[in-house]
């Protein structure tokens, strides 16, 4: 610190301290709210825990998440989970293997290739919904494990950045892993795989949070509740007439839907930044 | 690297898979929007006419698509702005501190992980007209709130709700821009007897501007089109229009108006957009390395 000015480093802490609770608040009566009878949300949303904890979340999570969605929330876990992991495996994948071929190969029509891949920068799947629906109707992946993540793994942002990070590497790497009888895929393997460690599990944070996290694409391409996942499901659980909403089991559900991702951040959190940093670079 | 495997059929094969996915799932799709954005379709899907640019023409000629246009406007430069001040703000406080600053990284970044739709769930609760925390509080120091009636209210609170979520990435991009000032910068303005206002208008924010640029771009496409789900679980574009964004209203004339070549040609002008944002980010980043 520059010079001690007591009374500003307690106002930062002030700040800082309101900024985390106001942060916080919005999950605090949630989880309040999750502990609470339906009953108890006729006049206003409580502020503190009541005696329904137990019994709300065991029946949301084993039994029905409420009375519009007659499916458990453990197996919209297991969906939200399958999805979230085949987006980060596929995406980490192939995008490596992409900058793999443009980083260590010359071959014809290499930069119209990385063309074509930026471009899918430029298309988020928000802006061409109708058709991308329509081509996986045609394809016959409605309501399919596949039909959720294929169309989520191709990735310019992860091919950047392994291609910065191969680029990154020594020339003289190829050179030895030649002189020494080593092919590209033993190169691959051996020597490249166990160097992008630290990229890899920052691009795997950063991108499990985006495969959790989706929202319009499960919910136009699943009608079928075996294949929801827990994100989504929450329009399913609002979408009855006002008055009506079940908010102890909302606030459950929502909790859970935000509780793997959440964790995955706070626990990881080093990996997290370094993710988000290379991300935008 | 001037090194490189032989190999001549290998990288074809390594580039394969994210060429035919790359293809089906975004070529394809972009090249139908194309097409459809030319053609009228009847109302059972069975025949379609060519008509130009008749679908543009009507498009352009809609006051509803210029409204649109004006709430994404207003939207997304209220999340950016909004974002951008309070995330400075505590970054700012946060790198002053010297014990806790670990924790109060961790108690701030968390928002991040939390899906759009969901952080439009949690605001929604605390707003509820009938039983909602802020919402009673507001109606007893008389102002009266419902957002499923006021169209002004309903974009406070779909602001609030990305808003809130934007906040923990800013903070980091701004901390780490903090962090990278070299002190004794600093030191030679308290030397000179600035004091911490005084410095931070006069070197901390003229030397954080790169970073604030880059995050006003990073905002903007994120309120642009990752917060979708925010107006879905809120507001459904409501009331009268006045949360319809470009990107919801692309969504909510091709699925429930069922009108696929005016949802198609909205799909070619927010590429468009996109082309146009994704360049200036680029242009930008280039820039950012030759310093």
């Amino acid at each position: 610190m520059i010079e001690n000015r007591p009374w500003l480093k307690l106002f930062s802490h002030f700040i800082l301290i309101a900024g985390v609770l106001i942060v916080a608040l919005p999950v605090w009566v949630a989880l309040v709210g999750s502990t609470q009878s339906a009953g108890s949300f006729a006049d206003s949303v409580p502020l503190w825990f009541g005696d329904q904890g137990v019994q709300n979340w065991s029946h949301v999570l084993f039994h029905a998440a409420g009375s519009t969605l007659q499916i458990p929330v453990w197996h919209l876990l297991l969906n939200s989970m399958i999805m979230a992991l085949g987006i980060t495996f596929g995406k980490i994948a192939i995008s490596m293997i992409s900058a793999y071929a443009i980083v260590f190969f010359r071959f014809p029509f290499r930069s119209l290739i990385f063309w074509v891949i930026f471009i899918t920068l430029m298309l988020p799947v928000e802006v061409r919904i109708v058709p991308t629906y329509q081509v996986i109707a045609n394809l016959n992946m409605l309501n399919s494990y596949s039909g959720l993540i294929l169309p989520m793994i191709a990735s310019a942002t992860a091919t950047f950045l392994f291609r910065q990070c191969f680029m990154s590497m020594p020339g003289e790497l190829v050179e030895a892993a030649r002189i020494d009888g080593a092919g590209p895929i033993r190169f691959f393997f051996d020597i490249l795989l166990p160097m992008s460690r630290t990229n890899i599990a920052a691009m795997f944070v950063i991108m499990f949070i985006y495969g959790w996290n989706q929202y319009l694409w499960p919910l136009i391409i699943t009608t079928d509740d075996t294949y929801y996942t827990l994100v989504m499901s929450i329009k399913n659980m609002l979408s009855v007439p006002d008055g009506d909403i079940e908010w102890n089991n909302v606030m459950v559900t929502t909790l859970l839907a935000m509780i793997p991702p959440v964790a995955v951040v706070v626990g990881m959190q080093k990996l997290f930044v370094k993710g988000l940093v290379d991300a935008e670079k | 690297m001037s090194v490189y495997f032989p190999q001549k059929k290998l990288p074809y094969l390594l580039v394969l898979p994210q060429l035919i996915i790359t293809a089906i799932f975004f070529l394809w799709p972009a090249g139908q929007a194309f097409k459809q954005a030319f053609y009228r379709e009847d109302a059972f899907g069975l025949s379609q006419t060519f008509i130009g640019f008749g679908n543009f023409i009507d498009l352009f000629q809609d006051p509803l698509y210029y409204k649109s246009m004006g709430v994404t406007m207003v939207f997304s430069f209220s999340v950016a702005f909004f974002g951008i001040a309070i995330a400075l703000w505590l970054a700012v406080m946060a790198d002053r501190v010297i014990r806790g600053k670990m924790a109060y990284q961790t108690l701030l970044v968390w928002p991040y992980a939390v899906a759009p739709a969901l952080a439009g769930v949690l605001w929604w609760i605390l707003f509820d007209p009938n039983i909602g925390p802020i919402a009673l509080f507001l109606d007893r120091i008389g102002i009266h709130w419902n957002h499923f009636l006021n169209g002004d209210q309903a974009m406070i609170l779909v602001v609030i709700a990305a808003t809130w979520k934007q906040i923990s990435y800013n903070f980091l991009f701004f901390l780490a821009g903090l962090q990278a000032i070299p002190r004794s910068l600093i030191e030679a303005a308290a030397i000179d007897g600035a004091g911490p206002f005084k410095r931070f208008w006069d070197i901390v924010f003229p030397l954080l501007s790169p970073t604030t640029f880059f995050l006003l771009v990073v905002n903007l496409v994120y309120a642009f089109f990752d917060t979708f789900g925010v107006i879905d679980t809120t507001t459904q574009g409501g009331p009268d229009g006045s949360t319809n964004t470009l990107v919801y209203k692309v969504f909510k004339d091709g699925f429930i108006g069922l009108d696929s070549g005016g949802s198609a040609a909205q799909s070619i002008v927010l590429m468009a957009i996109v082309g146009l944002m994704t360049v200036v980010q680029f242009r930008f980043i280039e820039r950012k390395v030759q310093y």
